[in-house]
């Protein structure tokens, strides 16, 4: 078997095991064992190019399941002002990518860590950074500071995928750990 | 000579054309705005000069995220995520789409300048760019 055939291979099985988990999610109950069998990913990749375009130009593009829906919708309600910067979208562009965001956001997956996230969040509570989440921050407080904010490769909780390397494709597993300067993580 | 071979030489070829006519658009739409001469040379002075951000002592410009030299990449000032160069010289994906070229330059002008561009100033700059 070559390698591009045994790529579309993986790519096919993995493919359908997605088809099999959502099909799982939607009429069945959300039970972790037997979905964990299906996937090892801790969140839904990002799959809109739109939003890896428009929002993933100036940082990692985030995926949509680690906040919950009235974060995004916050969010993107204020975009001249993002944390400081301007990433104003003509009102298009900002009403799709709100529409990826939402409809996959913390509350419409049954990955792992965005129910996590979920389950951490008060109800009246919006945040907008995923480093201000009760789960983020517990699953971090062990990291000193001079491996990140004071890393002047990493200087930021921000930058996920500068340490956790297959953060892109929704690895965020502890195993997964590099830290510039430091190397694997090993707590 | 098989097609996927063709699609390749089909967009190495399609890709520079394609990019000057989305440059040659915004050129047109600048002198529709009543812009006469554009000059590269004022445009690398635009993309160098400092503007002081009001009640920060903060000063920003171009560079700061994009280099000194739009040939190099640049990095994000905020974020640190690398930027690819902005010179169409060595980056034949540049100025290939005018909605593109519109957002950026409102969105990077307001952050730079505290205001958006001129017709003016955009011409300048994507000529110094663009040459």
């Amino acid at each position: 078997m070559n390698i591009a055939r045994k790529l579309l291979v993986t790519t096919g099985a993995l493919l359908m095991a997605g088809i099999a988990a959502c099909d799982h999610e939607e009429h069945e109950s959300r039970e972790e064992s037997s979905y964990k069998s299906f996937t090892r990913l801790d969140v839904a990749p990002v799959n809109n190019p739109q939003y890896r375009e428009e929002c993933g130009s100036c940082h990692f593009a985030y995926q949509p399941g680690l906040l919950p829906e009235r974060s995004w919708q916050k969010m993107m309600s204020q975009l001249e002002d993002h944390f400081g910067e301007n990433a104003e979208l003509d009102e298009q562009a900002r009403a799709a990518i709100t529409d990826y965001l939402v409809k996959n956001a913390a509350e419409h997956s049954d990955y792992k860590r965005s129910r996590k996230i979920l389950s951490s969040l008060d109800k009246d509570e919006t945040p907008l950074r995923i480093s201000e989440t009760r789960y983020f921050v517990r699953k971090h407080h062990e990291v000193p500071k001079s491996m990140v904010q004071g890393n002047p490769e990493v200087r930021s909780f921000s930058a996920c995928a500068t340490c956790h390397v297959n953060a892109d494709k929704g690895y965020y597993d502890e195993h997964e750990i590099r830290i510039p300067g430091y190397g694997k993580w090993d707590d | 000579m098989n097609a996927g071979y063709l699609v390749l030489v089909g967009a190495l070829l399609a890709g520079p054309a394609a990019s000057a006519d989305a440059v040659q658009q915004m050129l047109n739409e600048y002198r529709q705005q009543g812009v006469t001469t554009m000059s590269a040379q004022a445009g690398r002075e635009l993309w160098e000069r400092k503007f002081p951000k009001p009640g920060s002592g903060q000063l920003r410009s171009c560079t700061i995220c994009h280099g000194d030299r739009p040939e190099n990449p640049g990095k994000h000032a905020r974020t640190g995520k690398l930027i690819e160069p902005m010179a169409a010289s060595v980056n034949s994906k540049r100025f290939s789409d005018p909605r593109k070229i519109r957002k950026w330059f409102k969105r990077n002008c307001k952050w730079t300048l505290g205001r958006e561009c001129s017709a003016q100033e955009q011409a300048d700059i994507l000529v110094f760019l663009s040459s």
